[in-house]
């Protein structure tokens, strides 16, 4: 038994001072002492740490962090480091569960598979197959994800499929898209090692990446520490060690970007030969920006004007800069139009593409960037473009299917409409896979409306009995991480294998298999009557994942389960050109904005309306980057009388997503077992409202209710954490999700939902 | 001269689509992507016509009543279900082409006549009854299969 830091109390651990080459150190916790090893990586952020799970007579006793691995170097977070007990919770699915006369009642694989095969033939005779929906997740692997894809795509030809990755990590993408022509971060974090200044916005990063905050606490502690400039309302631990904290009101990110862009200009801290020879849209910029002066600035987001003035002056004269970007921007109003003035500010200053410069559109989950690349969400396997019919012929001919098997007659459906399709009865059969959107959604009562909806047959996969399959008609027991193998891949390219531990518990299978199984039943063929999918194993899925990549940015080609297994996690592109993979995309400035190679040909940043490719052709920028200016736009619903104050949610660093997992860690549970109401002093002093008060927090769509915690955010804004659902709660406690209260509308480009506003009013109710 | 008369069929088109955006934001506010976005596009028509007013006075020495109301003729009450959604974007979709076609005529005759301040309205307006369109399009092309393959 080891545990050789506490990491609940010290979340980071203890300071290795760099400049260059970060130090390792080897995180471990062990409950027993392992008689053996497994090669993984870690699947609680999207940090992606390499680590060793160590196993007993059969059980995950610990892990350890892998000294070699290029994300962590040894180091582990606390929620790498306890989650793992999940895995051995008693309460694990362990069987296939059918709704019959009202209650889940335990069932055969064969009756389960049975019933899901049966009613998906039935409904395609009679609605075809667009009456099938999949809500699937950022938490599996590319093998399943593949094989999720192909069987959606080129099987069942439904467009319906997208996962959670909608809610935490479309906005990236879409940024990405716009910007640069596909998707794939040109940074990596090995460019926080030398960078000289990090610009985060919307991110958290202390309490979702620890170990990614490690570094940036570690250079810090360093020789030559970057300056940080930290855009946030709340003072998170991020803020907390900001140069600059700039903290402006709701909604208003937008305003502070295109005041930071101005004064880049005024000051004359651009690179007018970078503008000049590698991007275009420079001229509707400076008009777009030019009123938003310091002043104006301030007036709106409340950000005073020296503090912009500040931030400014280190974004304009470092010579090298990290910008990251998450949920703050993501799930706020404008959210694409913001993330996009981020990566301008890199391009204004020709800050891309070598060390110490990157744009990190952070991921939210462990894998989403899998479900953006190969095809399990809104987007074509391998950032193709769904608009681009030479595109769907590679794919056609790759899978041996009709082009028109392939539905690619406008964009693959987004998550928030395939919902809202359940909802409206069109989609009959809802697949949800490894999520909880009865707490992750917005405006839960409206999803618990749906999933209760008759004539809708809701399937869940998953490891445990969440408040989502606790609705379901189907429940398929699912093997987790350390039970079964396959790879996945950070937001920082890293790929990294995670083999097989440990037996799933019971009759639990890997998502792997039961998609295999579901593709045989439905019996899938190719053009020529061979089966549609052609692997048995996840290693041929990944070689034909492989070969599927290949030419594209994502080229995983060079990449092999021995190579994974022989080393630690590998970047792509990994090919003849990069045999051990490429730290940074566009070293030479030539961006993947072609017409024939782009994977989207852009978009109205305010109305969402896709660019047609005849207009694209036209202007075909031909590897330039795209400066896309957005103007500021008022939020949806505003505070008024009735509900006067501002909402916004987020998360704490001990829970990962809806707590299925880290709930069940005793430690993580205990460091935070409760939600709770965050606001200003200068609120609760009006609301009467003392530290730990019981505080009812009430929308237009619901109420929520947590134990008081005051300070630390703006006044007029109340922050709750989005982890807390019905589970673990007494029967008649009132609802603590945060998601009660939510909105139901979203970004017209990315479509990810906005959890970063609201409306609502507060009362005490333990008077 | 005619351009009075054609500034005045503009300005009741471009009030007409802000009607009809409002009309199919209150009636679709269930699609909440539906709502916040045609009421948004409805403040562009109104804003469009704002601009096209002074012009009317200005060059108002011919006026006709045209167009008779064409969106009596379009937004048939009666659509319930799934395909209204579909048959009333249709509807937006034929609206914004009156009011681009009215720009694009407007636009040559100024050109002609050199009034540099309508030059200006036509260049800021006719591109965003554009995006409307677009929009538009890009949605109807989306909800077309599912409503008349799928839907009841």
């Amino acid at each position: 038994m080891t545990e050789n830091r506490d990491s609940i109390l010290d979340i980071w651990g203890p300071r290795t001072p760099y400049f260059g080459e970060w130090p390792e150190r080897v995180d471990e916790r062990t409950t027993e002492e392992p008689d053996h090893w497994v090669q993984s990586a870690c699947v609680l952020c999207s940090n992606g740490c390499g680590c060793d799970i160590g196993v007993k007579d059969g059980r995950i006793v610990g892990v350890r962090g892998r000294a070699v691995d290029r994300v962590n170097h040894g180091r582990l977070g606390p929620k790498g480091l306890h989650g793992w007990e999940a895995n051995n919770s008693p309460d694990r699915l362990t069987t296939p569960l059918i709704r019959r006369n009202g209650q889940l009642v335990p069932a055969t694989w064969d009756e389960a598979m049975g019933l899901l095969v049966a009613k998906s033939k039935e409904l395609i005779e009679q609605h075809t197959s667009s009456s099938i929906g999949f809500y699937t997740s950022g938490q599996l692997f590319i093998e399943d994800y593949y094989t999720l894809g192909v069987l959606g795509k080129a099987g069942l030809g439904t467009p319906h499929m997208d996962g959670n990755t909608r809610l935490c990590t479309a906005t990236a993408g879409a940024a990405l898209k716009i910007s640069f022509g596909t998707d794939g971060q040109a940074g990596s974090y090995a460019d926080l090692d030398t960078t000289e200044a990090v610009l985060l916005v919307g991110h958290n990063m202390a309490s979702q990446q620890t170990v990614l905050w490690t570094r940036i606490l570690d250079r810090l502690a360093g020789p030559n520490p970057p300056r940080l400039v930290v855009i946030d309302p709340r003072r998170t631990f991020t803020a907390e060690q900001a140069t600059v904290h700039l903290a402006p009101r709701a909604g208003t990110n937008v305003a502070v970007l295109n005041g930071l862009l101005r004064l880049l200009i005024e000051n004359g801290h651009v690179d007018y030969d970078f503008i000049e020879n590698h991007t275009v849209g420079f001229e509707e910029l400076v008009k777009t920006v030019g009123k938003w002066t310091p002043e104006r600035v301030e007036a709106l987001t409340g950000v005073p004007a020296g503090q912009l003035q500040a931030a400014a002056q280190i974004l304009g004269t470092c010579r090298t800069l990290v910008s990251t970007v998450l949920q703050g921007v993501y799930q706020s109003m404008q959210g694409t139009a913001a993330a996009v003035q981020v990566n301008n500010i890199n391009l204004l200053r020709g800050l891309i593409g070598s060390e110490g410069n990157a744009i990190l559109q952070m991921n939210g989950q462990p894998t989403s960037q899998n479900t953006r690349e190969c095809g399990a969400d809104g987007d074509l396997p391998g950032f193709r473009n769904w608009d681009n019919p030479a595109h769907i012929y590679e794919l056609a001919r790759l899978w041996n299917v009709h082009p028109d098997k392939i539905p690619h007659w406008a964009p693959p459906t987004h998550a928030m409409q395939i919902w809202r399709y359940c909802e409206t009865g069109s989609i009959k059969l809802l697949w949800i896979q490894a999520t909880n959107p009865v707490v992750s959604m917005p405006e839960l009562g409206r999803i618990r409306k749906i999933l209760e909806q008759k004539g809708l047959l809701v399937v869940v996969q998953d490891a445990f009995l969440t408040e989502t399959a606790q609705l379901a008609d189907i429940v398929l027991p699912a093997a987790l991480w350390g039970e079964k193998t396959g790879t996945f891949t950070n937001t920082d390219r890293t790929v990294h294998i995670s083999h097989k531990a440990v037996e799933p518990p019971g009759q639990a299978r890997a998502d792997f298999d039961i998609f295999l199984d579901y593709a045989r039943r439905m019996d899938f063929r190719d053009q020529d009557g061979a089966p549609l999918i052609k692997w048995d194993t996840p290693e041929e899925a990944f070689e034909a994942w492989k070969a599927c990549s290949k030419g594209r940015p994502c080229d995983y080609s060079g990449l092999s389960y021995a190579r994974l297994s022989a080393g630690s996690g590998i970047q792509w592109p990994c090919n003849e050109e990069h045999p051990n993979g490429a730290a940074h995309l566009y070293p030479d400035h030539q961006f993947n904005t072609h017409a024939d190679y782009c994977e989207s040909y852009g978009y109205d940043l305010v109305t969402g309306a896709e660019t047609s490719p005849e207009a694209y052709r036209a202007h075909d920028p031909n590897g330039r980057a795209r400066l896309l200016a957005a103007d500021y736009e008022v939020p949806h619903e505003q505070p008024d009388a009735d509900f006067p104050l501002w909402f916004t949610t987020g998360r704490v660093v001990y829970h990962f997503h809806t707590r299925t997992k880290t709930g069940r860690a005793r430690a993580l549970q205990q460091a935070a077992p409760e939600a709770f109401v965050q606001l200003a002093a200068e609120d609760a002093a009006r609301y009467d409202i003392a530290e730990g008060d019981l505080v009812e927090v009430a929308s237009r769509r619901g109420r929520a209710t947590a134990p008081a915690r005051i300070g630390g955010i703006e006044p007029g804004l109340v922050f709750m954490p989005f982890h807390y659902g019905a589970w673990g709660q007494a029967a008649d406690a009132p609802a603590r999700a945060a998601n009660e209260l939510t909105l139901t509308e979203w970004d017209p480009v990315s479509k990810q939902p906005h959890f970063k506003y609201a409306a609502v009013r507060i009362r005490k109710t333990n008077a | 001269m005619h351009l009075g008369n054609y500034l005045g069929l503009l300005e009741s088109s471009e009030q007409q689509l802000t009607k009809a955006f409002e009309h199919v934001a209150r009636k679709h506010r269930d699609e909440p992507d539906i709502e916040q976005m045609c009421r948004k596009l409805s403040a562009w028509s109104r804003e469009h016509r704002g601009r096209v007013l002074p012009f009317v006075a200005k060059y108002s020495e011919e006026k006709s009543d045209e167009p008779k109301d064409l969106r009596r003729d379009l937004f048939s009450e009666k659509r319930r279900g799934s395909l209204a959604l579909l048959r009333d974007l249709h509807d937006l979709w034929l609206l914004t082409q009156e009011v681009q076609l009215c720009w694009t005529v407007i636009r040559q005759a100024t050109l002609a006549l050199r009034d540099e301040d309508l030059k200006a309205a036509c260049a800021y307006c006719q591109p965003r009854t554009q995006r409307q369109t677009e929009w538009l399009l890009g949605r109807i092309k989306q909800a077309a299969p599912q409503t008349l393959l799928v839907a009841e």
